[in-house]
């Protein structure tokens, strides 16, 4: 390396900077970038590494001042996690999420066709009406949520987080929806026109096949979404309709904090939207770059 | 196979200041090959469109069969179209392509998979019937997108530059497969194109188009022979015609030292146009010998049988000549005489640009 660079340096004085004098600086740039992207990496992730890890040990294991990463791992925790009944409140976190999903798809589709391919003078208005909407922070509102659920007698009732939570995803399925119809090409939709199609098979034989990606997107982050919403349910359920959520809150109970406990609920909570994810995840890169190559 | 009448044919689109296609008159016969052609925003594409039913008729009326389509959706007219990208269905199969339409027509699932069959026959995409657009190449999709229109056996054709995103030998080879198709199936067809050759060795009648008003509606010959204006004369043509200022004097035309004497006829006729526009098309020039005008050589493209000579005017740096030559040319910095060919000039009024005489 120092021959090198005793070699180089002539030329670079003399005449333009040689490519020998160009490269290694190029490199070095990119292991730095390199070295940063890991820490940070690693940074975000930590957290989650840790609560994994912990859910593995006993709870005085748990507690011990300079942590332990080396331990016999044990079950334990997990034993007492799915003993203390948390499958109602999977049912729940997963009935609200599903269902709430699909009607957000049901919507957001049209609407998002309208706004996208069909639009009138008024669209930006309104999109800019939902986005909004997003503006006004949830505990601003629910008080009013909460009177209005309970005049209805829909308090600790699943159908009141489907319906909040479908209103809760709708904006921002409609504006991910809508940037993935406009990449559709307009002579696709003239082909079909010409071909004779009627609207309702044009959308669902020639435009859903090319946005599928951007709806897998969409509905993946509205599940997330919806799976991790806590504010809501923890205001307007009790027992009966109660989420996952929830029940988590629920370890930090009055004798104290069981903290390996909490770590393997956590985990066990994390495991469903980390798999979705996963088994999405080549319909989520490509619906999220959608467009960025043709 | 239809007659296809444009009456008056308008279309305004909001907020622009001119038609974008302005009272467009064109009578097409049943069977007929049409090409649209002229440079960009001269309304060709819209005109196309207005006949699909994808852009409004504002004014007056298109006719397919003397029928009026004013109002009448696309999925009406019985038109099929071939787009500039062609506009596959990128999720389905190139059967599933060319299929859609009968599907939509309700076409039983067996006829329909043999007209389908038919079609990739007669445009050699038999072995292709099973793959998604995506894994074909330009030409191939191309293909796809004839066999898309062709299977419908509709009224009408349009095509809107399909062949602008093919390489330049697979243009020409495309070129002549689609002409010879059309004769086949004498499905009456309008082709719109900004390439003029293409226009030319493809279409029956040309419609030369320019800001969104038609020059001339013609057979590419007459075109070539008698354009009914400059714009045409300078358009149809490649090299374009050589284009000089020129007035009416005794006995001939006056082109800056030179007098060019024309046909007895074309003379009288330029009578009392005071200033003209003398087009002389390359092959009608050459070098040597008495020639009555001096250019001065700047450039010379060498084709193997022939070569085309650019220069100037002597006297006249903004003048641009086109000479076609034979191999044996004269190289550039050279001043040489030019004569000119008087029985194949074009004489255009100066001031409105119309030809003059005949």
């Amino acid at each position: 390396m120092m021959a090198r660079s005793i070699t180089a340096e002539p030329e670079l004085t003399t005449a333009a900077p040689g490519r020998a004098a160009v490269r290694p600086k190029r490199r070095r740039n990119n292991t730095w970038v390199g070295i940063i992207g890991w820490l940070l990496g690693i940074l975000f992730f930590f957290p989650v590494l840790w609560m994994v890890i912990t859910s593995f040990k006993t709870e005085a294991q748990a507690y011990t001042n300079t942590p332990q990463f080396v331990f016999t791992p044990t079950l334990e925790q997990y034993k007492t996690v799915f003993a203390s009944g948390i499958w109602p409140y999977f049912a729940n976190s997963a009935f609200a999420t599903i269902v709430s999903t699909i009607f957000v798809l049901l919507l957001a589709t049209p609407c998002a066709f309208a706004l996208s391919l069909r639009p009138v003078k008024k669209t930006r208005d309104v999109l800019f009406f939902f986005i909004s909407t997003k503006m006004l922070p949830i505990v601003a509102a629910i008080i009013p949520i909460y009177i209005a659920a309970r005049n209805l007698h829909m308090l600790d009732n699943i159908f009141t987080l489907v319906i909040l939570y479908t209103a809760m995803n709708l904006p921002i399925a409609v504006w991910m929806m809508r940037s993935f119809f406009l990449e559709v090409p307009g002579e696709l939709l003239e082909a079909a026109e010409m071909d004779g199609a009627p609207l309702r098979r044009t959308v669902t034989e020639v435009i859903l096949p090319v946005v599928a990606p951007g709806l897998a997107a969409t509905a993946l982050i509205c599940s997330i979404f919806a799976w991790n919403e806590f504010f809501f349910a923890v205001n307007l359920t009790a027992t009966q309709a109660a989420t996952v959520p929830v029940f988590l809150v629920g370890f930090i109970s009055s004798e104290g904090l069981y903290f390996a406990q909490l770590c393997a609920a956590a985990t066990v909570a994390t495991l469903p939207v980390i798999l979705a994810g996963w088994i999405a995840q080549r319909q989520l890169v490509r619906g999220l770059s959608f467009g960025a190559i043709k | 196979m239809a007659e296809v009448t444009y009456d008056s044919a308008t279309c305004i689109y909001p907020g622009a200041d001119r038609p974008a296609v302005d009272a467009l008159q064109l009578p097409i016969k049943d069977g007929e090959f049409v090409v649209m052609v002229g440079p960009s925003g001269c309304g060709k594409t819209t005109a196309l469109r207005m006949l699909a039913g994808l852009e409004e008729i504002d004014d007056g009326s298109i006719r397919i069969d003397g029928k009026d389509m004013v109002g009448v959706p696309s999925r009406d007219r019985d038109i099929a179209m071939v787009f500039q990208n062609y506009a596959l269905y990128p999720s389905k199969t190139v059967g599933e392509n060319m299929g859609f339409s009968l599907k939509m027509h309700g076409v039983p699932k067996d006829e329909r998979a043999r007209r389908v069959r038919e079609a990739a026959k007669v445009l050699d995409l038999e072995t292709l019937l099973d793959r998604k657009p995506r894994n074909l190449s330009g030409g191939q999709r191309q293909r796809v997108a004839m066999g898309r229109a062709i299977v419908r056996e509709p009224k009408v054709f349009c095509m809107d530059e399909p062949l602008s995103n093919l390489d330049a030998q697979l243009r020409v080879q495309t070129r002549t497969q689609i002409a010879e198709l059309q004769r086949r199936l004498k499905v009456t067809t309008v082709y719109v194109t900004h390439d003029q050759v293409e226009a030319m060795t493809m279409g029956e009648r040309v419609a030369v188009m320019r800001a969104g008003q038609l020059q001339q509606f013609d057979s590419p010959t007459e075109l070539y022979d008698h354009p009914a204006n400059v714009f045409v004369a300078g358009f149809i043509g490649s090299p374009a015609m050589n284009r000089f200022d020129g007035t009416v004097e005794d006995g001939g035309i006056r082109v800056r030292d030179a007098t060019l004497h024309p046909p007895e006829g074309q003379l009288r006729a330029a009578k009392g146009h005071g200033k003209l526009t003398v087009g002389i098309r390359p092959e009608h020039l050459s070098v040597g010998g008495e020639g009555e005008l001096t250019l001065e050589v700047a450039l010379v493209e060498d084709l193997g049988s022939d070569s085309y000579i650019y220069g100037r005017l002597a006297g006249d740096a903004d003048s641009h000549v086109i000479v076609r030559a034979t191999r044996d040319h004269p190289y550039p910095g050279e001043t040489v005489k030019v004569k000119v060919d008087t029985a194949h000039m074009h004489l255009f009024d100066g001031a409105t640009g119309l030809r003059v005489g005949e």
